[in-house]
């Protein structure tokens, strides 16, 4: 028989619109195919990825190409709608925009003019967070953040006080330089395709990768060596290696004396006021003493030789170098291998082994590049030395009570080997390096009917920055910046609700919130969560009176709203993914993108952004009204296009001024969104090539980053190893200063706000490990974020349940067998899931993906869907509270230093149990919204 | 019954390099999507919404636990997807030639039209590489992508197949394995590709690269050879302190 014959090029599609990928936090560039369907109207046919971008060079994930079912989700919302029965019984009824925005109106007016601190604005995963903090400001309330407080704020804010930046956003590994990749912890979900091309990279030169995590999954099976530590001891993990290498002296001394604050001065006299703090000139700059001249001179000096061993005596203090600190505690032999195996569940042999490495690679397989670069102290060098090791995590070491400290630990050893801002280490990604004494402080003095007096969020200085009143209270609702955790520098989404609900710091109105699950994965104790929501206080009214939510789809969370504002998918809005904001650069080039509607909504939906320029303009707010009191932003588009934030600086960076020649500074261009489409809705300049390393203190560096308006004066600094915002937090509670933490608190703080990277158990060990002898964790699952893309129809197929998966020593324990089903508790509560037998997993440690289990009738999947009967969330185990202390006092079950919740501090038990019906707890059916959806 | 080629010009297939597939399904979901609007009938899904979701797919990612008896588990993630056999039994077991191997390339293909959804080749076929679509009720199955591979409407670089293009990892090669210069022939012949199932005697044209062994399988090193790198200097600050001074003394310049 002959072969058929076949048409090889075929029409691939009538268009293809560029834009930015939404299905998750890690905006990949997107060519999305079009075709017209017999209407003419445009319909999304396939997505890939697009070569030219910056972020994912044409590859595309699972998430991203499944994109085209989001469009056609029978979830989504259609309309606008109120609710009409109670809270919970899902009865609403469809009103128009203009009723919608008549209702928030009418609640927010009269309450901005009393007490604007009663609406607490949360917005969840949002990506627009310079544009809703500017509506939040404008406003007036101090009760705004997004969702870094349950996510990986330990991460960042240990970045940026030790060096400026973090991983993800703030920067990347060399991928083309380095030998030695250690990755610690779950880091499956931020930062996605980048990390599997760096992966790609480093398997194609044959670079080892050692993987870090109680779970072999994901990237640690394919990790060349495998170290299947118990959880929440990362840190204790790294302070021995921190040990065994500045025992041996394989750390780079030249680095540490003049990139570091190793030199520094320290205040060493128990009685002097300033003890502990850094020795500074009457301009505040941090004093090193010169080895050459033998006194103090200023860290920048040209000739300055930073000395990490003498001392400096004046006036009877002694001042002490950090570096002295630092062997005092490091080379304490209490971090020797041999005392912590058992705690981390690792070998003395296996961790010397890694540190050997480390220090092989670092210094004997040391990089040289052949490229000059002068630094900030107008030193030229003629090569950049490069030690080849990197590291990356994300949540898996940050989602702990001591995650703060552990980040802080991880960020120290990356710069003892010198291997931060040098080949084949780790490399910023523009417009960081950023040191915290360059972001804002905290604001939140409140006065009605008028803006906040500045940004919500930022970074601590020290006690005097808290948010606190003339009574030591807290300000904002979350208890961000108290002293239950000083450096909150993401705000506490996971308190707010608990918060409101007990009136504690104080009652508020007005719960307005985007993008965030509450009614379900986004917080801990679900089950009291929707309690919360559904409280009526003695007068029959709702505890939390009134609450707002925007969302696209028809999640748990919108069953519980008063008043819902439909969002638009992420193909058909517009959306900037700026530098004011979390920024998509690559460590060679500054980028940034748009969104738009590369298709056009067939219902009743607005972005949200666009609905904010309304909103703000209906409540007349500064900066969304022009001189005449009209509206000054049409849309998100015209803000996007038009606000200018500092002279020169807008939202986007790229295509600036009216020929759209200025990237970086220039003034408003009204074709710039068109000039962003025309370049596949991205804009990039490459990091000249004498500026490559040392970012912080390389003059060529720092030029182009004032050219370029990162910043509007050069900012060279000194990594912080030794961190005086928390020394000063410290000294506070030893009862230094007039502003002075509760005495319930000092004990907690004098521990929790150590200068020096520490270890100290997460508070979830404090239960009894007879009756709880397990850890449990969740990972993320590379084909789905969160529960964003549960209801899609591709992805539920990949992952539509979750079972518990089990080690072979606590399988066997039970008599496990497939298809069995155990009663996992924690001191909180229960649950009862399907369980799965895993060997590649720590023998103490059971775990399950995140947030695949939904509640039944959320999301328009059948009231039987196996995610509904089969899957489950651990966050019914997880309590936001600790158990309560012998004072009956009880805690935030977050970091002490940040307030990130502890998610991965949970112990439970485990027993096998009869099949139930389904898995338990078992939620009632969220009714059909009837409209809407 | 049909016949297969006895040779054919090309042989284009795929490398599968299970050393570097992190197993996060994007394969799975480009080829999904890409081949649900082109070649052939789309890949329909059953119950979408519902309780019992499924769906055709061409190309999916199973994952495996090895357990070594001196080492720890490993995890593999293995994508599978039809292999384009020489001998290929799906081919010679259909009754209507609408299973067939290209003469120029040797991709075996399903032609639809004549396809009466039997599914004899299904049963054929040792490593479950094709399904029948429940909508259509017509076999569907890998065309590695050959409606992009010389489609002169998309740009050069892309005419690949979808899963090639859009691996995260860089697991995924695509090329001709008659010609021994090509970027298949040499990944094979440098890492050890393999036939899946060799035993079966289908004589596969896509190939797997094995994971490369895990240091942490090999016996936990001697520490006497670690010994030098790690070698203390002192025991406390003052005598570290005292060395580091001596050191950066002996340093030129100091």
């Amino acid at each position: 028989m002959a072969q058929p014959v076949l048409e090889t090029s075929p029409p691939v599609s009538d268009e293809v619109r560029k834009t930015t990928c939404y299905m998750c936090a890690c905006r990949c560039g997107i060519n999305v195919h079009l075709k017209k369907d017999a209407d003419g109207n445009n319909r999304v046919a396939y997505i890939e990825g697009n070569r030219d971008h910056p972020v994912n060079k044409g590859v595309l994930c699972a998430k991203g190409s499944a994109g085209i079912m989001q469009v056609t989700a029978p979830s989504r919302l259609k309309a606008p709608l109120k609710r009409v029965g109670e809270r919970g019984e899902g009865k609403f009824e469809e009103i128009s925009w203009d009723e919608a925005l008549d209702l928030a109106t009418e609640w927010l007016a009269p309450l901005r003019d009393k007490a604007p601190e009663k609406l607490a604005f949360f917005t969840g995963r949002d990506q627009s967070q310079s544009f809703t903090s500017l509506f939040a400001q404008a406003y007036g309330t101090p009760n705004y953040a997004a969702h870094g407080g349950f996510c990986s704020v330990n991460m960042a804010a240990a970045g940026i006080y030790t060096m400026g930046g973090a991983f993800w956003e703030f920067g990347q590994p060399d991928w083309d330089r380095t030998k030695l990749f250690m990755l610690f912890g779950v880091a499956e979900d931020h930062d996605s395709n980048p990390i599997k091309m760096g992966l790609g990279k480093l398997k194609e030169r044959g670079a080892k990768v050692i993987g870090v995590n109680p779970i072999r999954s994901g990237y640690n099976a394919i990790a060349d060596e495998w170290v299947g530590i118990t959880p929440g001891t990362d840190g204790l993990l790294i302070l021995s290696l921190v040990h065994l290498l500045m025992s041996a002296g394989k750390i780079d001394f030249d680095y540490l004396a003049n990139y570091t604050n190793a030199a520094c001065l320290v205040n060493s006299d128990p009685d002097s006021p300033d003890y502990g703090l850094i020795l500074k000139d009457d301009e505040g700059r941090a004093l090193v003493m010169d080895r050459a001249e033998k006194r103090p001179r200023c860290f920048d000096k040209p000739d300055v030789q930073p000395d990490l061993t003498a001392v400096w005596e004046n006036n009877g203090i002694t001042h002490k170098p950090v570096f002295h600190l630092m062997l005092d505690r490091y080379l304490d032999k209490k971090y020797a291998p041999e005392a912590i195996a058992d705690q981390v569940g690792i070998s003395a042999t296996r961790i010397r082994a890694i540190a050997a490495e480390i220090a092989r690679v670092a210094f004997d397989e040391a990089i040289e590049l052949d490229q000059p670069w002068t630094d900030f102290r107008g030193n030229k060098h003629d090569k950049m030395i490069g030690r080849p090791v990197a590291f990356h995590a994300m949540r898996g070491i940050s989602a702990h009570s001591n995650g703060f400290q552990t980040c802080r630990s991880l960020h120290m050893l990356q710069i003892i080997l010198g291997a931060v801002e040098t080949p084949g280490g780790f490399r910023f990604k523009p417009p960081y390096p950023k040191p915290a004494t360059a972001h804002p402080k905290p604001h939140s003095k409140v006065t009605p009917g008028a803006p906040l007096d500045g940004p919500h969020l930022g970074y601590p200085q020290g006690p005097g920055d808290l948010a606190l009143d003339a009574d030591g209270n807290p300000i904002r609702i979350d208890k961000a910046f108290s002293w239950e955790n000083p450096l909150s520098a993401h705000g506490m989404m996971h308190m707010v609700i608990a918060n409101a609900h007990a009136g504690d710091p104080y009652k508020i109105d007005t719960l307005f919130m985007y993008m965030a699950n509450m009614a379900w994965n986004s917080s801990m104790n679900t089950a009291g969560t929707i309690k919360m929501l559904t409280d009526k206080d003695e007068n029959g009214d709702y505890v939390i009176p009134r609450f707002i939510y925007s969302d696209a789809y028809s999640s748990e969370t919108v069953a519980y709203a008063d008043l819902i504002l439909p969002d638009t998918t992420y193909l058909e809005r517009h959306d900037c993914i700026s530098l004011l904001d979390r920024p998509i650069c690559e460590a060679d080039a500054v980028a940034d993108a748009i969104r738009w509607p590369v298709i056009e909504p067939d219902r009743n939906v607005r972005g949200f952004q666009s609905v904010l320029c309304e909103l703000g303009a209906r409540l007349n707010l500064p900066g969304f009204v022009d001189g005449e009191g009209n509206q000054k932003y049409a849309d998100y588009a015209d803000y996007i296009t038009n606000h200018i934030r500092r002279p020169g600086i807008g939202p986007l960076a790229g295509f600036r001024n009216a020929d759209g020649t200025g990237g970086g500074r220039g003034e408003a261009n009204p074709d710039q969104l068109d000039a962003y489409i025309e370049n596949g809705g991205f804009w990039m300049e490459h990091v000249p090539e004498e500026a490559s390393y040392y970012k912080p203190w390389n003059k060529g560096y720092q030029e182009w980053a004032v050219a370029k308006g990162f910043f509007d004066a050069e900012q060279p600094y000194l990594f912080q190893l030794y961190v005086e915002p928390l020394r000063r937090m410290q000294a506070a509670a030893e009862g230094v200063g007039e502003i002075q933490p509760p005495e319930h608190l000092r004990a907690r703080l004098r521990e929790a706000m150590d200068p020096l990277p520490i270890w100290t158990e997460p508070f979830g060990e404090q239960v009894s490990h007879e009756d709880y002898p397990l850890h449990a964790l969740t990972q993320r699952p590379m084909a789905m974020y969160h529960s964003w893309g549960s209801q899609n129809a591709w992805l539920r197929q990949i992952h539509g349940r979750n079972p518990m998966y089990v080690p072979t020593k606590v399988w066997e324990a039970n008599g496990f067998a497939e298809g069995d089903w155990a009663k996992v508790s924690s001191p909180h509560g229960s649950i009862t899931v399907p369980v799965a037998h895993m060997a590649a997993l720590n023998s103490e440690t059971i775990w399950t993906w995140n947030a695949i289990g939904k509640r039944k009738g959320a999301w328009a999947l059948d009231k039987d869907a196996p995610e509904a009967t089969k899957g489950f969330l651990l966050n019914h185990l997880i309590s936001d509270l600790l158990p309560p202390k012998e004072d009956g006092m009880r805690y935030s079950n977050s970091d002490p230093v940040t307030g990130q919740a502890a998610w991965f501090d949970l112990r439970v038990r485990v027993e096998k149990v009869s099949a139930p019906t389904e898995a338990q707890p078992s939620f009632p059916v969220l009714p059909d919204l009837g409209v809407g959806q | 019954m049909t016949q297969l080629p006895a040779l054919t010009d090309k042989k284009l297939g795929l490398v599968i390099d299970l050393d570097t597939c992190v197993g996060c399904h994007a394969c799975v979901v480009s080829c999904k999507g890409w081949n649900t609007e082109n070649y052939g009938a789309p890949l329909s899904d059953q119950d979408a919404y519902g309780a019992d979701p499924s769906g055709t797919f061409l190309n999916r990612v199973h994952s495996y636990e090895i357990t070594p008896k001196d080492a720890p588990a490993q995890v593999v993630h293995f994508p599978k997807s039809c292999l384009h056999c020489e001998d290929a039994p799906c081919v010679t077991v259909c009754p209507t030639g609408a299973s067939y191997k290209r003469v120029e390339d040797g991709i075996v293909l399903v032609n639809e039209d004549a396809c009466i959804g039997c599914g004899l080749c299904a049963w054929a076929c040792p490593y479950g590489a094709r399904e029948m679509d429940q909508e259509e009720k017509v076999m569907k199955k890998c065309t590695l992508c050959v409606d992009r591979i010389y489609n002169e409407n998309l740009p050069e670089e892309d005419r690949q197949p979808a899963c090639v293009r859009t691996c995260p990892a860089g697991a995924r090669h695509f090329g001709d394995f008659n010609d021994p210069a090509s970027n298949v022939s040499t990944l094979v012949a440098e890492r050890g590709g393999m036939d899946l199932m060799a035993e079966q005697g289908t004589k596969p044209v896509n190939k797997y690269l094995p994971p490369r062994p895990k240091t942490d399988a090999q016996p936990e090193p001697e520490i006497d050879i670690l010994a030098p790198l790690l070698a203390p200097i002192a025991s406390d600050s003052k005598g570290f302190l005292g060395w580091l001074d001596r050191t950066l003394d002996k340093l030129p310049g100091a």
